[in-house]
């Protein structure tokens, strides 16, 4: 068992500088993260071959992680919180190549920095190998996936596309087109107020001059994947722009509607979520008075947001003031509506399922076996629909698009553990006690 | 409004299987749901399809019951996973061993199958059992089946031969009269409470609340071929008062193993509790340890309708209420999957007058007219 | 610290750079990390541990996300059935 005065999940930009802050104000702070090491999506460890030439978004990396270790908190990696209590408990499973370890974590002030996930609409052929997540493809590159000369089509909604279409390119892919299927008329606006915000546009700059020989394909969707003449593998896809329908051939297909929020741990703790997203109040405080969230789970709103929400966090229960800092939290959450707006899914994408497409990838329940239920609970419980292991982490989302209905009851285990975890007293997780941490003076 | 024969409020599996049976005598039903249908104890329950001798009565229903899952099973839907598992009593040492002789001559006598297995004989049928337990007691008919869908697919029977299915909740069920939430009221004949552990239709419905935890691992095909139950869950079934947890391990189709089983009284928060969860995962892999290695996708918790003596209510609520229109299918405790076609068939025998394949008077509701409910702590 | 690792992968031997999730194994090699219920072959989707499809077998344990799993030397990966 673990005590530590700060626990923060999720080492993303947001816990990164959630935890940064409190540990240099002095709070013992610890940060879990069920990826092996710090950075989230989007500073992703770079393990394998760091390929791309050092970028003004690697330098915010890098400071941000060297004044992470500087600030005394601890990182551990490779821990996936499975159970909470508000009360002050979380356990977290540990799996490595040989076994699994549980741990039990208790704390006074916990910071939700758990981040998005990629929204998947199911389509004819999404379960062939080959297509991938778009930010599923980028991670599966930083951990070594090879990409160069395949001819890639990045596809779906959100600014996403770009970070990933770059990313290939750099990584020596041919990405033949970004398929976009927000309409112009939705993007104009939220491009013009990308003005408001330098940073952003010079990255957007940036990340055109890497793809000047990609089309941009914007009020366009991906209709279908094809296999390829071996039958098992992505070959082509089929793309239209609502009037016109037409075939590009490629090796991988990397395709996400943009973010659904984790707040997964925050329900299951008892936090108010008026919506999609967690409630907070200027200092990031949920409606629990001992529980803060930051970044993606309180609005999908970029990194930006997320670092200044999550150093608020951090002030916040180290009992700083955060006055200066909330001006701008407020700016980047107005931008979190503008984008919103943005890449709203247009209706057409409700019909890309044909009756035999599979919605659920863990029980391969179909589209057609959806229909004739009143709601998620009824349909899971006569289809199986949500039951296999991601816990309708995957179909949840894409089920509340396409049919309305929305996903209920979070319940513990967060994520599928070994029987041998419920069986955890206290004196047998002291077998696996860990040092207390050391915090260097800031 | 034209009345209904009758009106059915639940659409559990017991609901369902009623509003099956009537529907197949060209009777007008109707199905009153204020939840999911299928979504209440039936959807929480492991689904064991099992003969079980706690008494005389208790006996004569499951394998009455058991026989008409027997006869149906080739005509189920896929979706209802039924699986001819057979169930194995677990016997630790030599005097539950000597329990597994004595009941195989109760199951002998009411002409169900079942054998003696010798400690050997174990653990050839089930190599991940531990070693050294003593032997066990084979019951080859009994089955394992998917409870929603099977209750889904006695009210897809029903409703394809004529039956309405009202989704909102019965405030109140009288007289012939069942007043729904959305202020539909509806006439019938006959009501026929089927409301499992709810009880505000009619208060005086001896019905305890009897809390179970179960878990659903991941896949793992092969690693149990039978339905396992400790011998000593009789003894835990069978007391009234204290917490309790046993081995009991059930294979799905899909190849997920489905853990229980643990009884509580006195607590009706549906949340899954941890010191109760540990001692039955302990007890579970006392018996299998190699459970503790599998992955488990999801725990839940469901009630059971317990009454003082274990037997269900089925037939007239004569005795527990004035109202002559009253009928009652409810009280199934841990085995209502298992006893709703016999239920289903005893209530249509009673109302028809028709005589029963088994004697009906245990299970008659008036006989728990001065409520001796069962203390609790 | 060697640059590469040798892994087995549905029985044939792989080398691997050092740092390589056991998902992006089974990428270059070609291999679905499982078989779904109703028997497609499957490859990782998300790369983040949520969806999944990267099951494999690792060192003879079931259901493991292999995307979350760095491969080891000597480490066997299996195709999840
Ligand atoms: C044989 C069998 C196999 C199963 N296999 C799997 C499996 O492989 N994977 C899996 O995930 N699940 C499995 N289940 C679990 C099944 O889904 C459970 O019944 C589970 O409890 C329901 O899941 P849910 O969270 O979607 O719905 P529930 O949590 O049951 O939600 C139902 C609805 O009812 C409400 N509700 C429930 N109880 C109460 C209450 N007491 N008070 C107020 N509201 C309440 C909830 O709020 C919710 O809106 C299986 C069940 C059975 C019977
Ligand atoms: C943990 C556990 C394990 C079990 N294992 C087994 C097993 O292995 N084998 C076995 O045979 N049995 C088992 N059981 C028992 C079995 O699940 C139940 O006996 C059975 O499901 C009861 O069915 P039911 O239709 O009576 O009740 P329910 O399924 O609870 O249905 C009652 C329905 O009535 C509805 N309702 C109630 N009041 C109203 C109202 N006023 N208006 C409208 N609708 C109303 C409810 O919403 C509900 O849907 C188990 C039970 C538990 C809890
Ligand atoms: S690729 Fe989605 S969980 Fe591993």
């Amino acid at each position: 068992m673990t005590r530590t005065e700060v626990l923060v999940i999720g080492a993303g930009p947001a816990g990164i500088a959630a935890a940064t802050a409190a540990a240099e104000n002095g709070c013992a702070v610890i940060v879990l993260d069920d990826n092996l090491s710090a950075g989230g999506q989007i500073w992703r460890g770079a393990t394998v071959q760091e390929t791309g030439s050092s970028s003004r978004g690697n330098t915010t990396k890098r400071r941000a992680l060297e004044r992470l270790r500087r600030s005394g908190a601890q990182v551990l990696g490779g821990r996936c919180v499975f159970s909470a209590e508000a009360s002050g408990m979380l356990q977290t499973l540990q799996e490595t190549g040989s076994g699994s370890l549980v741990e039990q974590f208790h704390f006074e002030k916990l910071i939700l920095a758990t981040g998005a996930r990629e929204r998947f609409l199911p389509f004819p052929g999404w379960t062939l190998p080959g297509v991938f997540g778009a930010g599923g493809l980028q991670s599966l590159m930083k951990g070594g996936y090879r990409v160069a000369g395949k001819r890639v089509v990045v596809a779906g909604t959100g600014p996403l596309l770009i970070a990933v279409a770059t990313h290939l390119a750099q990584e020596g892919a041919v990405v033949s087109s970004v398929v976009e299927q927000a309409a112009l008329a939705q993007l104009a606006p939220f491009a013009a107020s990308l003005w408001a915000h330098p940073a952003k546009l010079v990255q957007g700059a940036r990340y055109r001059a890497k793809l000047w020989k990609t089309s941009y394909r914007i009020g366009c969707w991906v209709l279908e994947a094809i296999a390829g003449s071996d039958g098992q593998r992505l070959g082509a896809v089929r793309v239209t722009d609502g009037t016109r329908t037409w075939t590009e051939p490629c090796d991988l297909l990397a395709c996400g509607y943009h973010l659904v929020p984790n707040t997964e741990i925050a329900q299951l703790l008892g936090c108010e979520l008026p919506g999609d997203f967690v409630q907070v109040d200027k200092t990031q405080r949920t409606s629990l008075p001992n529980v803060f969230c930051a970044g993606e789970p309180t609005g999908i709103a970029g990194l930006e947001a997320a670092m200044v929400q999550g150093e608020i966090a951090g002030l916040a229960c180290a009992g700083v003031s955060s006055a200066p800092l909330q001006k701008r939290a407020a700016a980047e959450r107005a931008f979190c509506d503008g984008m919103e707006k943005a890449f709203a899914l247009r209706r057409e994408l409700r019909s890309l399922p044909r009756p035999d497409t599979i919605v659920c990838r863990c029980e391969d329940v179909t589209f057609g076996s959806l229909h004739g239920y009143t709601g998620w609970t009824d349909a899971k419980l006569q289809t199986r629909c949500g039951m296999g292991p991601c816990q309708g982490r995957v179909c949840g989302p894409a089920v509340e698009f396409l049919l309305g209905w929305r996903p209920v009851s979070v319940r513990q285990p967060l994520f599928p553990v070994p029987l041998q975890a419920f069986c955890f007293q206290d004196e047998r997780v002291e077998i696996n006690k860990m040092n207390e941490p050391i915090k260097e003076k800031a | 409004m034209k009345p209904y024969d009758i009106l059915i409020v639940g659409a559990g599996i017991v609901g369902s299987a009623v509003a099956r049976e009537c529907a197949l005598l060209g009777w007008r039903v109707g199905v009153i749901e204020g939840g999911t249908p299928a979504g209440g104890a039936t959807a929480a329950g492991m689904g064991h399809v099992v003969v079980m001798d706690d008494s005389p009565a208790q006996l004569a229903l499951t394998a009455f019951s058991r026989s008409l899952w027997q006869q149906e099973s080739g005509k189920l839907p896929k979706s209802v996973e039924y699986e001819n598992r057979g169930t194995i009593w677990v016997a630790a040492d030599d005097e539950e061993m000597a329990e597994v002789h004595a009941r195989q001559r109760v199951y002998e006598e009411a002409g169900i199958e079942a054998r003696v297995l010798t400690a050997a004989g174990l653990a050839d049928k089930e190599p991940n059992l531990r070693r050294g337990l003593a032997g066990g007691l084979l019951v080859p008919g009994d089955s394992v089946v998917y409870p929603p869908a099977a209750a889904g697919f006695y009210l897809a029977e029903a409703r394809r031969l004529g039956a309405e299915v009202f989704l909102a909740r019965a405030m109140s069920a009288s007289q012939g009269q069942v007043l729904l939430s959305d202020g539909v009221s509806l006439v019938a004949e006959r009501i026929v409470l089927a409301v499992g552990t709810e009880c505000d239709l009619l208060p005086s419905l001896p019905i305890q609340k009897r809390k179970g935890h179960l878990v659903i691992t991941d896949r793992y095909p092969g690693f149990v071929h039978h339905q396992l139950v400790e011998l000593g869950y009789l003894k835990s079934a069978h007391k009234v008062t204290d917490d309790s947890v046993a081995f009991n391990v059930q294979p799905r189709q899909t190849g997920q193993l489905l853990l229980g089983s643990s009884r509580q009284y006195g607590n009706e928060e549906p949340q899954a509790e941890a010191e109760i969860l540990r001692r039955m995962i302990d007890r579970a892999t006392e018996y299998m340890p190699g459970l503790k290695e599998l992955s488990v996708l999801r725990v839940w918790t469901g009630f059971r309708a317990a009454t003082a003596d274990k037997l269900p209510l089925i037939g007239p609520a004569a005795g527990l209420s004035e109202d002559r229109s009253l009928w009652l299918a409810a009280g199934f405790e841990g085995l209502g999957i298992t006893n709703a076609p016999g239920a289903a068939r005893l209530l249509m025998d009673a109302m028809l007058g028709r005589k029963s394949a088994i004697d009906a008077v245990p299970y008659l509701p008036g006989r728990l007219m001065e409520p001796a409910r069962p203390a609790h702590a | 610290m060697p640059e590469t690792c040798t892994i087995t992968i549905n029985g044939a031997t792989r080398q691997v750079a050092r740092g390589t999730t056991v998902a992006v194994a089974l990428l270059l090699a070609e291999q679905p990390s499982r078989i779904s219920v109703t028997g497609e072959g499957r490859a990782a989707l998300c790369g983040m541990g949520t969806c999944f499809e990267c099951r494999a077998v690792v060192n003879g344990i079931l259901h493991r996300r292999t995307c979350q799993i760095l491969c080891e030397q000597a480490m066997t990966v299996e195709t999840s059935r």
